[in-house]
């Protein structure tokens, strides 16, 4: 085990080069809705176990079940509401299980990333070939539904090895959502040298961590997404940032929850000088026009030190 | 290292579910239901009443609100046991007052250990739903079938025979179920249980001796989750639960009749700090002319035909 991942180097949010974002942005905003498919009797994984009750873990299993019966449809309407085009965070087992709800996505040219195949298949114990079939499975999974192949990752259940980034960027991948440590994308440093960098995904803004971890109220989750938009959109005059929702259809849509989120992005939308867009287009226009000065920067950095 | 290969296969990666037990359907692909009067949304309001052993057993597993101190843990045994002495009575007036009739899912152990309080729910034309024996029966996994088959027996059978009542509905302790669980309460003579939150209205449940109904009783709504696990205020759990009816009565108005389901336990919002906000809760329900406050059996009686009607 090492005591650093090593993707990227400490590098200061002061003086970094300034990013400008389409249009005078001054906030790169993208939505990322998580559709997942659990398994009812998964294999067990030596490392972690998918449910908190025995065979069949009915409550955990059953509120899952709930966000695609229900919640999704919900959360859909409300993101075309705000002209939101999701960033699906995608099992890609759900184009078998439900392709109703991968057409319904496609249809809004939503842009779909993978999440592994099934959310309790945790990359724990697995090696690096095994790894990379799930991965390389996942991609092919969903470029065979959608036609497109898939550019971002976020590893299922956030389940990672230490090789998980490199090999999805040998894979062809872009972006990875799984790093928490910046508000701005960055240039990461993976074994076969690709450009590939991370998007800011939100820990503290995802509805699941939200609810379920912090257990806050309902209103205060619209108020937080408030609050850090209020802050990201002011920095955002010095260099763009990056401002991420990410949700899941059943922890958002319940129907004492979905107001909070829908007039918090009532209210980000409401703003001027918001890049409302997908993880894909972050990550694409950030390596067209900002990745290399923020490589150079970062290796002058260094070469200081 | 390396995983078994078994976890890189898919055996049930195929259209719908990854089990038998119900087809796959989202909500809004289904028939818009009509509920009496042209109401938007049938609102179903459960108290259960509970046992929790001083003595747990906490086997297969340990069910929420069971005691957690070491033995003789008091505090939560008496706490407990409050709503059945305190809490269930200012319930019954609350309900009384604002005319609107809850389901009791009712431990059966109750049956004999307070007949009072039996006979006070009785008093009133509510449905009874099977509830286990206690709060430390749990239906999961790792329990005998043979011993789980003899626990739902015994439970319904005590419930049936001293309130004289049909008890159709049955909601396990914890929600939580065994692999046998639907098949022992089919042939038990249950109708309907609100186990699977996985929906917001009814739907066929498969078992190897007939169908079920599944009649969700939400999770994410009950007053011991917000209140006691996620510790929120009495205050916003009521805001809570006015906020989702807000949300469905908006939906029903283009997507046909909703229904919300809200589980409440006397142990929970019966103490004096708390009533006002249940009371709050009740009053705002019984004002709403869009609402229909209905008992679960209600519910499915309505709800049955036009599924029907809607199946070839």
């Amino acid at each position: 085990m090492k005591d650093d991942p090593g993707y990227y180097d400490y590098w200061p949010y002061r003086s970094r080069p300034t990013i400008r974002w389409p249009n005078g942005a001054r906030v790169a905003f993208w939505v990322a809705p998580n559709i997942e498919f659990y398994e009812l009797d998964p294999p067990r994984n030596p490392h972690r176990a998918p449910w908190a009750h025995p065979f069949p873990a009915v409550p955990g299993y059953s509120i899952r079940d709930y966000g695609n019966r229900v919640g999704h449809m919900r959360q859909m309407k409300v993101l075309e509401k705000y002209g939101v085009r999701g960033s699906i965070s995608l099992s890609t087992a759900l184009c078998a299980h439900h392709p109703e709800i991968i057409e319904l996505c496609r249809e809004r040219d939503w842009e779909f990333f993978t999440h592994g195949i099934y959310n309790t298949r945790y990359t724990y114990g697995m090696s690096e070939e095994q790894e990379r079939a799930m991965i390389l499975d996942s991609i092919e999974t969903i470029e065979r539904a959608v036609g497109r192949r898939p550019v971002g990752y976020l590893a299922p259940a956030l389940s990672h090895s230490e090789v998980t980034i490199d090999l999805f960027a040998e894979l062809g991948g872009l972006y990875t959502c799984d790093l928490f440590h910046d508000d701005q994308p960055t240039p990461l440093r993976v074994r076969g040298g690709q450009r590939f960098v991370s998007v800011p995904y939100s820990l503290e803004l995802n509805d699941t961590i939200a609810y379920v971890v912090n257990k806050i109220e309902p209103r205060r989750y619209g108020q937080i997404i408030r609050d850090a938009f209020d802050r990201l959109y002011a920095e955002g005059t010095q260099s763009g940032t990056v401002m991420c929702i990410p949700t899941h259809n059943y922890q958002v849509s319940c129907p004492h929850r979905l107001k909070a989120f829908e007039e918090a992005l009532e209210y980000v939308t409401g703003h001027s000088d918001v890049w409302v867009t997908t993880g894909r287009e972050i990550a694409e226009y950030y390596l067209a026009n900002h990745y290399d000065a923020a490589c150079a920067d970062i290796a002058a950095r260094r070469k200081e030190a | 290292m390396a995983l078994d290969a078994l976890y890189l296969e898919y055996p049930k990666r195929h259209y719908g579910m990854d089990h038998d037990r119900y087809e796959w359907s989202m909500l809004t692909d289904r028939p818009p239901v009509s509920w009496p009067h042209g109401k938007a949304v049938a609102v179903w309001f459960n108290v259960s009443l509970q046992h929790f052993p001083l003595d747990p057993a906490g086997k297969p597993v340990k069910l929420p609100g069971s005691m957690v101190m070491p033995y003789p843990d008091l505090r939560h045994y008496t706490l407990r046991d409050y709503g059945n002495r305190v809490g269930v009575y200012r319930f019954l007036d609350a309900f009384s007052s604002y005319g609107i009739v809850p389901s009791f899912a009712i431990n059966a152990c109750l049956v004999e250990r307070y007949p009072e309080l039996i006979d006070a729910v009785l008093e009133c034309e509510c449905e009874i739903i099977g509830h286990s024996w206690s709060m430390d029966t749990p239906h999961a996994g790792g329990l005998e079938r043979a011993d789980e088959a003899a626990l739902v027996a015994r439970s319904l059978d005590a419930l049936r025979t001293r309130t004289g009542r049909p008890v159709r509905g049955w909601l396990s302790p914890g929600k939580l179920q065994s692999a046998n669980t639907p098949e022992l309460l089919r042939e038990n003579g249950i109708e309907y249980f609100c186990d699977w939150v996985n929906d917001e209205l009814p739907y066929r449940f498969h078992t190897e001796s007939g169908d079920l109904w599944s009649l969700p009783l939400s999770f994410e709504l009950e007053d011991r989750f917000v209140i006691m696990d996620n510790q929120h205020s009495e205050a916003s759990w009521a805001q809570q639960v006015i906020d989702a009816l807000q949300f469905l009565l908006e939906e029903a108005s283009t997507q046909g009749g909703r229904l919300l389901t809200v589980s409440l336990h006397p142990w929970v919002l019966g103490q004096p700090h708390r009533m006002r906000h249940l009371e709050a809760v009740l009053s705002h329900v019984a004002a709403e002319p869009r609402a229909w406050c209905a008992t679960p059996h209600g519910i499915l009686d309505v709800f049955k035909p036009t599924t029907t009607k809607a199946q070839p």
